[in-house]
């Protein structure tokens, strides 16, 4: 085929293996991605944060730099299981808002012009399709979360020592599988919302409410029945617990109030009541089964056409 | 001339419901035109070609291919056109045609380059840079087009590409589909309501009905075979004239006093008819050429249900005679 001739003509040149392929469809989101000035602002700055963190690591193990400063060393945060543990929820909520803003048109914007079939009709299957679009969401939030985080951990354990690298090994895996959980759910709820509503604006807006409306829900329920079990309901509540699990930090008992009980023991009587969140194996299977319905309705929604009963 | 469809058995149910009805059969045609009423499964024979519903029962090959087994392999070998608009918004067409073409497997570096050829060769050179969304629903088409041939492949399947054009983009997208058939470097399956669109693009039909193949012929042979049948009125005593006609080997049948329709053997000229009216003292009055177009092998297709080529030619003529629906030719002569 060429330009003079206006012929049509067969390709005869070489092909790509399945994995370029594959990568072809991020390669072009992550282009279209950056298009955007907002969004690679708002991407910048979620670095600050880990630049702070990788200050006050080598501020922990130069003497110099804190006379300078006039701080004492135990004025400082001290760089333990809390510290990345703070660090993980700060950058994962960091995640969630590029999330907002990344993953509404991944799908949407092919469902909405009917793009799907021009995709599923070449050698593409539609997890292929789905994993290229969710790769986005994981390439860029790996970026701000376990990928730092890694890096400030061995940046501290090259200058604590292999005393203290070997002492907190174990963190390696709380801070990747703990960002990676994160990721995974909100890359799988931000396709799956975005592959029921055509709308990017209205799917931004569907996934802050999927975040923040049963989080108050979940509160108002705690305060109404003087319970912890709201929270099964709150994304980020359950998350919290999760790496408050995964750091070996979590508490159960995160309360007590006194109330008035009427059970068959207690007839209106004043008692205490213990808060309890729920158990930790709890919160895994609530996220599980929100990663499962996401991939239920992906498999519904992600067809080339859908059949209609 | 290699099959370029095979369906053996095929079966298609959505939920309880049949679509498709243990479709049978082989298509080698250059150009092949998938025809049929609505609802009668041509779009959901195309979708189970491409892997987009599984079969119920049965399979089908596409060059030889299992549609089932061997279904990335058969789609790398296949452009499709959607028949409803589909397009990446804010893309420009010559970003969104690369796109496609790399997702077929075409490197980067020649996809841009494959993306400006097709889109030169539609008509849509001068338009590249524009997004497609702010196309005109002819301009849509044709980048539509573009995606499906920008990989070069070995058969193209076109859904309706003339749905919704004006006459002039609707020549020119024929006038591509004959040029790309007559290259001979893909085969194409058309599916149209256009009965004219099929009749100038393709040379094999497969039409259609509740699901089942209610004909299969080849429009050339069709029209060859239609060609030997002719209807002849004459003035005179034609007792002679008719035996003559019968010792030349030719089938006839008389149709009233002065009527008669017969078929020729490949043995005989018009200019011998001519010559036995004039030795018999007969004059032919008129005759015809008749020969069945597109729309009657369509309409008898849906009225007889099951027509398989070959068997068809001399009973479909008989029949467009007595209902009166066949196109005359004046034969000229």
């Amino acid at each position: 085929m060429a330009v003079y001739e206006h012929l049509y003509g067969a390709y005869e040149g070489e092909s790509q293996s399945a994995l370029s392929r594959f990568l072809v469809i991020p390669r072009y989101a992550l282009r279209e991605t950056f298009k955007s000035k907002l969004l690679t602002t708002i991407f910048i700055l979620c670095f600050i944060y880990p630049l702070v963190a990788t200050i006050l690591v080598y501020l922990h193990h130069n003497a110099n730099a804190l006379a300078l400063l006039q701080i004492n060393v135990r004025e400082l945060l001290p760089i333990d299981a809390s510290f990345f543990l703070t660090f993980v929820q700060m950058q994962c909520a960091f995640g969630f808002i590029l999330t907002v803003l990344v993953a509404p048109p991944l799908i949407s914007r092919d469902m909405s012009n009917n793009a799907l079939p021009l995709y599923l009709c070449r050698p593409l299957s539609r997890a292929e399709y789905v994993l290229g679009k969710m790769s986005v969401v994981v390439f860029l939030l790996s970026l701000v979360t376990w990928i730092p985080g890694l890096l400030i951990f061995f940046f501290q354990a090259s200058l604590a020592g292999f005393a203290w690298l070997w002492a907190n090994l174990w963190m390696i895996q709380a801070i990747f599988s703990g960002c990676m959980v994160w990721i995974i759910l909100l890359s799988l709820l931000a396709l799956a919302v975005s592959s029921l509503v055509k709308w990017r604006v209205v799917a931004s807006g569907a996934l802050l409410g999927l975040f923040f409306v049963p989080t108050a829900f979940g509160e108002i329920i705690n305060e109404l029945f003087l319970t912890r079990s709201g929270h099964l309901i709150s994304l980020w509540a359950t998350m919290k617990s999760i790496w408050s699990g995964l750091f070996g930090l979590f508490v159960r008992q995160t309360g007590q109030i006194r109330g008035r009980v009427t059970t068959p023991i207690y007839d209106n009587e004043l008692v205490d009541i213990a808060l309890l969140e729920p158990p930790l194996w709890v919160s895994w299977l609530v996220i599980a089964l929100i990663c499962a319905v996401c991939v239920w309705l992906l498999a519904r929604k992600v067809r080339a056409y859908e059949v209609i009963k | 001339m290699t099959n370029v469809i095979e369906l053996e058995q095929l079966s298609v149910t959505f939920g309880k419901r049949p679509i498709l009805k243990s479709l049978n059969g082989a298509l080698g045609g250059r150009a092949i035109g998938l025809l049929g009423p609505n609802g009668a499964g041509k779009t959901s024979l195309i979708h189970t070609l491409l892997g987009f519903h599984p079969p119920t029962s049965g399979t089908a090959r596409i060059f030889g291919q299992d549609i089932t087994t061997d279904a990335k392999q058969v789609r790398a070998t296949v452009g499709y056109m959607p028949e409803s608009d589909s397009f990446i918004a804010k893309m420009s067409c010559v970003h969104f045609v690369r796109l496609m073409a790399e997702l077929s497997g075409i490197p980067a570096k020649h996809a841009l380059e494959r993306a400006h050829e097709a889109l030169f060769f539609v008509g849509l050179g001068e338009a590249r840079y524009r997004p497609v969304d702010s196309y005109s629903l002819g301009m849509k088409q044709l980048a539509k087009l573009a995606q499906a041939i920008v990989h070069g492949p070995k058969l193209i399947i076109l859904d309706e590409p003339t749905n919704g054009l004006d006459p002039p983009t609707r020549s020119r997208m024929i006038s591509l589909i004959r040029q790309i058939r007559d290259g001979g470097r893909a085969r194409i399956l058309l599916s149209s309501h256009l009965l004219r669109d099929v009749e100038e693009c393709c040379d094999e039909i497969l039409v259609l009905k509740d699901g089942r193949i209610a004909a299969n012929c080849n429009l050339e042979e069709e029209r060859k075979a239609n060609r030997k049948f002719i209807e002849l009125e004459t003035r005179g005593e034609r007792q002679g004239f008719v035996e003559a006609v019968g010792n030349l080997g030719c089938e006839y049948a008389l149709s009233g006093e002065r009527r008669m329709k017969l078929i020729m053997n490949e043995t005989i000229e018009i200019g011998d008819l001519y010559r036995l009216a004039h030795e018999h003292a007969v004059q032919i009055r008129r005759l015809n050429f008749k020969r069945d177009s597109l729309e009657d092998i369509f309409l008898k297709a849906m009225e007889n249900g099951n027509i398989t080529e070959g068997a068809n030619s001399s009973i479909n003529n008989e029949k467009a005679v007595e209902n009166g629906n066949g196109r005359a030719n004046d034969g000229g002569l």
